[in-house]
Order: C-alpha cells, then structure tokens, then sequence
C-alpha cells in the first residue's frame, strides 16, 4: 500500500470574474482544476484520487456567482452558493422544496457551508442528492468555456459516473436555474441510507407534479438514482402519471413501471437490488403524495 | 485573514490547508485534527462565522476572512459560557474533539440564541463526533449555555463525604476546554523530523527483497531503516513477544511495518515510503478463525505445535451432560460478532526525542528548570506518547533498542481516547530508533488511513451457545464453543478471549457449565482490548439466549434474569463464591421499575414503526485476575502548615484516556489529608518521576491506583500529623491475591454489575432501527464521582449501540475494506437515546471506600438489549451483528425468524461443532 501522498498544488486562486477564471485555465493548459467547496475534490485530492494538478481555480469569489437571484421565469443560482444557503433561502423553500430538501441532507454543516451545487453536479455521481433534486426540478445549467457561455439541461451534462461533459480543467458551470413552482405544482425529495458505511444514498428520488383543478396531473417529472451511471430521469413512468388522476393507484402504478424500466443493482455493502425495488416501491408514491399536497396547499 | 480578531498576515506556500496553518505556521494548537478527510469534525473553526472543516479548508480560500478558533473563546481568565457548560456538565472527558464540539456550537448559538432547542444541536452536532461522552453531556451543556435551565444532573448516590462521591469536573478538564490541552501531535521540537512506516499491503507474503536505496537518496530523507537495524530484541508484544518491530522474512498482515523514514518534512516521508520496494512471494491467506481451524489451512506462524492455535481456554463446571439431562428446556443457537474498531479521535502519534538532544542547536531554548517539553534536558531517550501503559512502553521499546529499561524514559502525554486500542506498540519503537540514529527528535503521526491498518480491533468471534433451564426458569447448564479471530499477532488475545470465556454462562448462578474458547491466528489485523474486553462479544450470545429461554417458558424477560442472577452466596462459572458487592438484583429492581412506569407495554404500532422494549444484563470482572499480581506505585507529597496538610502531589504511571482517572485519585488523597480536591495536584505517567501504576485496562485503574493512592495518602497524613510540614510516601499497592483459571478459588477481586433495558424503534418500511430510550443500573462500588461515572455509561452505551447498529470493520482475506473513516461509522449525535441511568453502590470491602471499575460495564450489555428488543418487535432474531436492514426487511417481508447476516457479512455464519470437535 502507498502512504496517501498529501497531493498539493502549487497555486491557488480565487479569481474575482468568469473571465479571469478562464484565462488562468486556459494558461494553465489542462494542468489547472476547477474547485468549488472542496468537499469532494479536495477530500478526494487527499486520498491520492487524482492525478496531481499544478493549480486550484477557485470559483466561489466570482462577483455576482455567489449569490441565488430570480428573473421572470426562473430561479437561478450561482457557482458560488453553497448548500447551506440553498436550504436557508425563502425562494427555494417555497418554489423548489425538493431542491431545498436535497441539498438539505447532504454530509453535516460543515460540508454544506462549503459544498456547492455546482460542484454537486460536476462531480456527476449516479446519487449525487442535490443534483437529484435539481433534475426533478428540470433544472438547466450554464457552462462557461473559451467557446463563450451555453444554457443546456441539466440531464445533457452526465456522462457516466464522476464522469461529466463538463471539461473541470477547460470549463465553469458559472450558474444553475430552474422553473419556480407554480400554482398547482409542487415538488418533494427523500433519500434512503443507512447507518453504516459510506455515505451514499441507497436511493435518492425527486418529483415534480402539476396538477389541475380536476385533481388530473398535467406535468410529471421523476429522478432517481443510483439506478444506472448517470442520474435517471424516470420518463416512462412521467408518461404513466401525465393525463391521470393523482392517487395513489397512479403512483403505485408509476413506481411498478419505473421498476420495469430500469435495472438496479446490488451494490456491495449498500444495498441488494431488492431492498432499492422495495425501496422505490414504498417512497415514490410516498413522495408524488407529498408532492400532491404541496400542490394542493401552494393552489388553496 | 483576521485571525480571533486580529488581522494576520502570513507567508505560507498556497497549498496549505487552513488546519495546518493554523497549527503548524502559527501554532495554535487548539484546533485538533482527526481524520483529514472531512468526517470527524474536530477540526472545526469558524470562518465568517460558519463552521468548516479546517483540515479541507485551503488557507487561501480563508484570505480576506475572519477566522475564529478556540483560542479566541476565554480571554484573561473567564470562560466563554460554553466553555464553563462543557465543564460543569462534565462534556469534556479525552478532550480531543472538545474544540470542534465548541466552535461548532457557537455558530448555533450565536445564530439561535434562546430560541436554539435540542432538535437544532442535533442538526448542527451531526457530523462533529465525539467517541467519548455519548453526546448527552455535550447536549445539556450546550443547552445551558444558551440560556436553559438545565443544570448539570448527575445520578443519586449515597450522600458524599468531603471529597468522595462529589460529582466534580476532572481536574485536566479546563486546558482541554481553552484549547491549551497537549496532545502528543500538539508538541513541536526544534529541529524535528518526520518519520512514516512503509506498510506490507499485502496479508500474507514471505519477503524476498527490500529495495530502500531510491528513497535514501531523496533529498531531506535522514534515515531509512529496515530490521536490520534493529539493535536489540526484533519483537515485541503484551503477551507473546511475536510481533516483529520491522518484518525480514515474512509478512503476516496488511499493516505490517517492513521500513522506516525520517526526513525533513511529512511530504518527503510520505514520497521517500512510495520509493521503497519490496519483492513477496505471496502466501495463501487465512482469513477468519473458522478457516484458521481447519486442518489444513496455511500457518500464520510456523513451528508452533498447535498450528494456527493460539491458545484454547477452557471452564469446567459441574457435569455438563447431566445438567442438560434435567432441563426442561434447551435453546441453542449460534451467533456472531464483527470486527470493531476503537476509533479514537486522535490518530496514533509518538514523539522520539534523543539522549543529549539539545533545543539551541536548532533555534530553541533550553530551560534548566523544565523537566519535560520542548525546553528541556533530555538525558536519555524519551518518548512522548499518548499510551495505556507507559511502563511497557518504556521496557518494549528499551527491549528493542538493547538497552535496560531505566535506559528509556515514556512521558505519557494526554491522550485523545484508548478504548484498549492504545495498550500494544504502535509508532514507539520507530520514532525512539528514529531518533537514535538521526540525533533529532522524531514524530511519527499516523494518519486515520493507517490508524485503521495498523492496531488492534476488537476479535470477530463466532460463539454457538447452549442453555438448558427447568420449567420454572432456573438455569440448569450453559455450554458455549467460542472462535476468536486474534489476527496475525497475539497481542492481548489471551486474556481478552479469556475474558469472554469466563463471562459465558453470564451475571448468573449456573451449576453446569462448559466453555471451549479457540483464540486462532489469522492474516487479519491482530485484536486486541476494546473495552468490553471480549465480554461486549460473550453478552451477546448469552443475552440472545436468555431471551429465547424466556419465550419458551411463557416467563418474563426480567424475571428470568432475576431467577438466576447472582448474588452474596451464589458463585461464578469458574466456582467463585460471591461474598459481598453484588447489586446485580438491585439494578435489575431498577431497570424494571423505570422501564415499567405508567402504561407499560413491551411493545406497540406508531404509524409505519414498531416500538419494543428489550432487557439485558451483564457484569465485568474488576482488576487482572486470575492469579495475576495486580500492584500499582503511587507516590504522594504532601505539604502541611502548623500539622495540618495543606497541599499534595500525587505520581503515578497509570493513564488518563479520559475517564477521569485524575479526579478520582485526586479525592482519594484529599479524602486522606483532609484537604480541598483543588489542593491535589496529580502527575500522571512519566516514568522518570511516576511509580508504575499497571496497564490502563481491564476496569482496573480506580481499584487499584485509587488503592495505592488512598493508602499512601494515608500514610502521608499519618506522618504529618506526628511531624514536619513535608512528607514524601510512596506505597506499592498490591491487590488481594487471585487464583487461576480452573482453580475454583477467587478469580477476581471484585465484580461490577449492569442491566440495561433499550427502546428501540423499527421502521417497517425500511428496516432502519433506531434506539430512542436506555434505562441503565450500574452497580460500582462507590462513586467516587458521579459525574465522571455519568460520563462513563453515558459514553458507554452509545459506544455499544455502535456495536450493535453501525460499526464493523470489514476485512476481505486479510485486505482492510475500512480503509478510511468514511467507511467506518461511529454513533453520531444523531443515534443518541435518551438515557437514564441509575447508581447502585453495593460496596467492595477492598475497594477504594467501596469503589470498583465501571469503565467497560456500560458497553456490554446494549447490544444485546437492542437484539432482544428487535425481536419481540418483528419476531426476528438478529444473530450477527451489526443489525443490517436490508436482511431485517428481507426477513419480515419472508417471515424468517433469524437473520444470519451482518452489515458487510458476506457469508452466514458457519457451524461449528460444540466444544470444538473437528
Ligand atoms: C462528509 C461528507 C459527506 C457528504 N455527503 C454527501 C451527501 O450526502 N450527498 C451528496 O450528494 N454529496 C455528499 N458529499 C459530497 C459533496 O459534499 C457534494 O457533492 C458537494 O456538493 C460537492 O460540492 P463542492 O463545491 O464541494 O465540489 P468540489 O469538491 O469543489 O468539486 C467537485 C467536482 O466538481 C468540479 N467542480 C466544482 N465546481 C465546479 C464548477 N463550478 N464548474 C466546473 N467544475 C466544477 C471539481 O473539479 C470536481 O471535479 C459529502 C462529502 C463529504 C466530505
Ligand atoms: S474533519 Fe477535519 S480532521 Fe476530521
Ligand atoms: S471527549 Fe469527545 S472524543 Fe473524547
């Protein structure tokens, strides 16, 4: 066994603009990372994880990329924020509660007040919580590159595990947005672990419902993971659920047909492929409920 | 950045992380680290304002902030209210993670105000870990500080005297709340070198080449050593001296030490270790004990009559057949236990400081009055180190270096927990051989990745046990057939699984008894002492048992416990008549009565969870036992004005993990010389200075220190009444004689006794189960301090809900899987019960005014009391622990009424034949 080498860096910087940031990645030729909190680069970096870098880009200081603002039609949220101001923020509480709450159970304060959800979603873990719940949202990101500045869907940046179509030496998702919740919509997250072990979620699933006044469901979005590589948008069950009724048998229903549709896994020393079936089965409808309500209550 | 208020301004290269600025470039060493990895929490600061993880925090980030550590809390004198909370509700016992605790609970305060609830500490607390207080300490304290009434509530006991019995914080307790507290890492030489181990990797390989000569050669490398240069004994060990200081021909485990480095800094160590190469031939490896038993397994240890058997203890009593022929009744079943890990918070570190070392050579200072520390003399080669028992330490490492022991001097320094895992050698003898050959002083610190490799876990056992009873519930025979999994090295392996051997029958009056206990050599890490000491493993086993009994009789749990409990007059499996201090009964009375209060089910349906109640009890030996001579030294100075004792010193050589040992010896000298507890000043484990006091194990320290210590004061007091107003006693205690093993006769000096009653709930959905309420008795003696005995069962317990929910230290054919600390889950704040917890004071005639231990007692028994509660819950017998909850789903949804497999079990439990038959 290697003693964990302590990998270092030689510079570290905290670039004030998105222009600045490039420039340094671009001087720096692959040999420069992009790092938000740290949590898991760092932590990672530590263990001998990656292959040595020559410099840290920092992107937490970026001038208006620290902050969650609104425009007309979404919520948007920079690089900077970290999962700690995500949970504390009014808007997301009451516009994106499945965003709120999937950033809300992510490692303990410590992590949360450095971990961002940029870093959560570059980092492209299957179960990663925030990204869960920013992908049931139908959350959108902005990526930064020497080829200028491109709005595209959350799902299009997954790659495979840890794997991500963001170049993290060339390359800063600079922002994150999503639709704020409506009247009739409503959203929820929940995430199975156990006490032992690493901690990942057994499963982690997100849903965002829009529902009309005849208690029909008009939009359904679905996120699970860890059910493949990348973060699962579970589209025929939203099929299932879209132009139904909103109870309970639906929903039942929609969990069999993600069931069908996906092939979990036993993952060693976190859960047998029955367990996350069983698992899937007992909360997605727990949550669409959930969601229900909350649609019901943001309506009334 | 602004540092506690002020603006600093550093030089320091940008790779640093804010924790090692903080400790290393402007030596506030307040801040601890434990992990490096973002788990333990200890390393928690403030940086405007919110707590972050130091040790994963760069130092640039932190440029332009304002950065707070604990450091910035006390100022001149007067404590922040956190800080006198902590101290009055006895929050602090090792202290290690007292700094990341407190920061941590700023912020909360500091945001919350008086508004802050339990709820919210629990949130905040969650991923800061403390293995010592159990959290419940840590919580009224917080409470308080913030503007509560919650005064600190230690449990009744019989009305204290001047100084005995007197709920007090230890006396160490306020430096560890300032931050001021040293730890062995905390000291920093001139002139000091790093050192780092190159480790097998490998579980089982004969060496064929070590190639050091690359990592000579890296610049600021000062020393590469291999077992050739090892100038005295090549082996040590507690028992059985079969562990090699550095491995040549063979390696027997994964963290075997094959080299040695000491180089200028921890990044040339670490890079200089990854430049040795060593050529194995790799060996089949035994991977459990099972497998270790077989007739033709591979030899861990060749040239042994007995192949890979370490020993094979045995307890004969009365007839074993004809107590199974008069049972109505026969349960039997077999049941395993996991590999644990201590998971004390402070990473192993020992200091080598060289004979002659002189501090000006390398910009220090020396100081002709300091006798220890960076300013010192240092007249011969000194080891600073956190250790159970200094003594061994001093004569192992001499043993190793060829020299007589009073050749070496142990200082034992604060120690951020032991638990058992600091008792055998770990980075002793590396660090003094280091030093000797560079003439500087040398630190090896391990990291948690290679704490985790490299000492001692708690033996995996496999126990099949039998239990006959007749209708009315009396036990008429209990036969138990133990394998224990001692990894490569003996280690403590002996007596811990003889510990478990003689406590499997359990607290109980059993005529027939028959225990066949195999202690195996593996390729896994070596077990050693974990408190509980092998019984947390028999209890288990017994307990399942006993509860099984009940069911089939038709009788009550408690009841069945209380049928065959010992008492005075009933004697032990091994035919020890209990004369006295047996309270066993009285905390039974206890348990149930608190349990039952108002409205009393055993179980019932909350929405998707189950609740149920579960019982279980236990007892521990007290002291070494068995025949072993159980002594400690202790001297005491004591100063007297016009005949009356004003002030005293107490030396001894025993350690201080936490517990709280100082406080008590400090009341036992008070106690004697009639003077104030402040008015004691105690030194603890320099062996220049410090009578031997023993090991730091088997619940022995408040007997026997306390012992030494209150008879020497005694004796102190005798002499300044006569004359003088200074006298310096020393007085050898030695414990009432013990017989062995198989002798019939007294085995033990004293017995402590428990029951413990746990209300876990179990979420149906899931399998998740969660332990909401523990109602403990223990009956020790006398509490000398209530509040540090409060701390022990609190800390305790939760340490044994671990045990039972979360922790196992997983190893795949001898490779550790629990590599890092995120692999390995101790109780959070989050898995805390609410506990009550009872006195009783049956006293023991030859304890310190009735006293004996308790520092194990408390971690024995809940395991079993959760199993018990689970099953009447869903009718599921957990057999393996820990409690997996995709098994216990999966056998509800099947109605399969065992669960045969532990989180990270990868096969059920094998059959073994009783009494070992092959
Ligand atoms: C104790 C602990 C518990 C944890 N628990 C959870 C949990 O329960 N659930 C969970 O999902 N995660 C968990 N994590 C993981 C981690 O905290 C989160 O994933 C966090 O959101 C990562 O964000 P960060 O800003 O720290 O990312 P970083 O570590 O800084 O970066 C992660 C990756 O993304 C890249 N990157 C970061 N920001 C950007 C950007 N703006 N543009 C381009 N690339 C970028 C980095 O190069 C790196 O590859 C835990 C971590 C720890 C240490
Ligand atoms: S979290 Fe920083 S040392 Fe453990
Ligand atoms: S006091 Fe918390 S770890 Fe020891």
């Amino acid at each position: 066994m290697t003693t964990a080498s302590t990998n270092r860096w030689e510079h570290y910087y905290t670039p004030a603009t998105v222009a600045e940031a490039l420039e340094i990645l671009r001087r720096y030729d692959g040999r420069a990372r992009v790092v938000g909190g740290g949590t898991d680069l760092l932590v990672e970096t530590r263990r001998g994880l990656h292959r040595p870098v020559e410099a840290m880009v920092d992107v937490t200081h970026i001038e208006g990329l620290d902050v969650i603002t609104s425009d007309e039609d979404n919520i948007v949220i920079g690089c900077g924020v970290t999962h700690s101001r995500i949970v504390r923020d009014a808007r997301i509480l009451k516009y994106g509660m499945c965003l709120s709450e999937s950033c809300g159970v992510i490692g303990g304060p410590q992590v949360r007040n450095v971990g961002t959800l940029a870093g959560n979603v570059a980092h492209a873990l299957p179960a990663g919580d925030g990204t869960i719940g920013l992908l049931a949202l139908g959350g959108e990101i902005e990526v930064a590159s020497d080829d200028g500045i491109r709005w595209m869907p959350l799902q299009d940046s997954f790659k495979g595990p840890g794997k991500s179509f963001i170049d993290r030496y060339r390359q800063i998702l600079t922002r994150l947005r999503f639709r704020p919740t409506a009247a009739g919509e409503g959203s929820a997250h929940h995430r199975v672990m156990r006490p032992q072990g690493l901690c990942l979620p057994i499963i982690s699933v997100g849903v965002r419902l829009q529902i009309d006044d005849a208690n029909t469901i008009t939009d359904a979005r679905i996120s699970m993971g860890p059910v493949g590589p990348v973060p699962y948008l579970a589209e025929p069950a939203m099929e299932v659920l879209v132009g139904g009724p909103a109870t309970n048998e639906q929903f039942v229903r929609a969990a069999e047909v993600a069931l069908e549709n996906v092939e979990l896994r036993t993952s060693k020393y976190r859960a047998s492929r029955e367990y996350r079936e069983q698992m899937v089965r007992t909360y997605l409808p727990v949550i669409l409920n959930r969601a229900v309500e909350r649609a019901n209550g943001a309506a009334s | 950045m602004t540092l506690n208020g002020k603006p600093v301004e550093l030089d320091v290269p940008e790779s640093r992380y804010l924790s090692e600025v903080l400790r290393n470039d402007l030596g506030l060493t307040g801040t601890k680290v434990g992990c490096n990895e973002a788990e333990c929490g200890i390393c928690t600061v403030l940086v405007d304002g919110t707590p972050v993880s130091s040790c994963v925090y760069p130092a640039f980030k932190a440029r332009g902030a304002n950065v707070e550590t604990i450091e910035n809390l006390s100022n001149n004198g007067s404590l922040h209210p956190l800080q006198q909370a902590f101290l009055e509700h006895g929050a602090v016992q090792c202290g290690i993670c007292t700094s990341g605790m407190i920061m941590t609970a700023k912020a909360l305060i500091d945001d919350k105000g008086t508004s802050l609830t339990e709820d919210d500490i629990s949130v905040a607390l969650k991923d800061t870990y403390c293995r010592c207080t159990g959290y419940h300490s840590v919580v009224r304290a917080i409470m308080q500080a913030s503007g509560h009434d919650v005064a600190p509530s230690p449990p009744q006991t019989r009305p204290a005297s001047a100084a005995i019995g007197q709920a007090r914080p230890n006396p160490n307790a306020r430096a560890k709340i300032e931050g001021s507290a040293r730890f062995t890492d905390d000291y920093d030489f001139p002139g000091t070198l790093y050192a780092r181990t190159k480790r097998s990797g490998v579980p089982h390989a004969r060496i064929r080449s070590i190639e050091t000569s690359a990592a000579s050669a890296l610049p600021g490398v000062r020393a590469v050593l291999t077992h050739e240069d090892v100038p005295g004994h090549k082996r040590h060990g507690l028992v059985i001296d079969d562990w090699p200081v550095l491995c040549g021909d063979k390696v027997r485990y994964s963290g075997d030490a094959v080299a040695i480095v000491a180089a200028d800094s921890d990044d040339i160590a670490a890079a200089a270790v990854d430049l040795i190469e060593v050529d194995y031939d790799e060996l089949a490896v035994v991977g459990d004990a099972i497998q270790a038993a077989r007739s033709d397994a591979p030899l861990v240890h060749e040239g042994r009559d007995d192949g890979n058997l370490l020993k094979h203890i045995k307890v004969d009593k009365g007839d074993i057949e004809a107590g199974f022929a008069e049972a109505d009744v026969i349960v039997e079943q077999t049941y395993r236990t996991q590999a644990t890990e201590h998971m004390f918070l402070e990473p192993e570190c020992s200091i080598g400081v060289p004979a002659g070392y002189d501090p000006t050579e390398f910009g220090g200072v020396l100081d002709a009055a300091a006798v220890r520390g960076e300013t010192a003399q240092h007249d011969k080669i000194t080891i600073y180190v956190g250790s159970q028992i200094p003594y061994q330490d001093r004569s192992q490492t001499a043993a190793a270096l060829g020299v007589e022991p009073d050749e070496v001097r142990v200082v034992a320094t604060l120690m951020g927990g032991g638990f058992g895992g600091k008792e055998d050698i770990t980075g002793q003898i590396h660090a003094a051989l280091l030093a000797e050959k560079t003439g500087r002083p040398v630190k090896m610190l391990y990291s948690r990745r290679e704490s985790l490799l490299v000492h001692p876990k708690r033996h995996a056992t496999v126990i099949r046990i039998r239990t006959g009873a007749k209708k009315d519930g009396r036990l008429t025979a209990v036969q138990a057939t133990l394998y224990g999994d001692a990894g490569a090295y003996a280690s403590l392996s002996e007596k811990v699984l003889g510990r478990a051997t003689t406590h499997a029958a359990g607290p109980y009056d059993v005529p027939n008894v028959k225990v066949d206990c195999f202690a195996m050599y593996t390729n896994n890490a070596p077990s050693g002492a974990l408190r509980g000491f092998g019984v947390t493993q028999s209890c288990f086993a017994v307990e399942s048992n006993m509860d099984t009994l009940a069911e089939k009789l038709e009788l009550d749990a408690v009841e069945i416990r209380r049928i065959n409990a010992l008492d005075v007059g009933k004697t032990t499996s091994t035919g020890q008549v209990m004369r006295e201090s047996v309270g066993l009964n009285e905390c039974i009375d206890k348990v149930a009565a608190d349990m039952r209060g108002n409205d009393f089910r055993w179980t019932w349906e909350e929405g998707s969870s189950r609740f149920a109640w579960g019982v279980a009890v236990a007892y521990k030996n007290t002291g070494l036992g068995g025949g072993a001579v159980d002594k400690a030294g202790a001297e005491v100075e004591a100063w007297a004005d016009a005949g009356k004792a004003t002030r005293a010193e107490v030396r001894i050589s025993s350690a201080e993990m936490g517990q709280g040992l100082p406080g008590v010896l400090a009341a036992c000298a008070a106690e004697e010389l009639g003077i104030p507890i402040e008015s004691v000043n105690v030194l603890l484990g320099d062996t220049d200075f410090c009578p031997d006091g023993g090991p730091t194990t088997a619940s022995r320290q408040t007997f026997v220190s306390g012992n030494a210590v209150r008879l020497a004061a005694q004796q102190a007091a005798e002499k300044l009444a006569i004359d003088g107003d200074h006298v310096l006693v020393r007085y050898d205690y030695e414990a009432p004689e013990t017989q062995p093993l198989g002798s019939g006769g007294d085995m033990h000096v004293a017995f402590s006794f428990c029951a413990q009653a746990a209300l876990v709930e179990i979420d149906m959905n899931t399998g998740e189960v969660h332990v909401r309420k523990v109602v403990a008795a223990h009956d020790v003696g006398r509490a000398i301090n209530p509040l540090t005995i409060q701390g022990q069962i609190e800390g305790g317990i939760v340490m044994c809900i671990g045990f039972a929910l979360t922790e196992h230290y997983i190893q795949e054919d001898g490779k550790p899987w629990t590599n890092v600390m995120a692999r390995y889950k101790i109780p959070s704040i989050t898995h805390t019960p609410a506990i009550t917890s009872h006195i009783v004071e049956h006293s023991a005639s030859t304890g310190p005014y009735g006293a004996k231990g308790v520092g194990e007692l408390p971690s024995i028994p809940t395991a079993p009391a959760i199993t018990n509660a689970i099953y009447r819950a869903t009718g599921v017998r957990v057999c393996s622990l820990p409690v997996d909850q995709d098994e216990l789903l999966r056998a509800m949804r099947e109605g399969s009424s065992t669960v045969e497999l532990a989180w990270g079990d990868r096969e059920p439990i094998p059959a073994i034949v009783p009494g070992g038959k092959r």
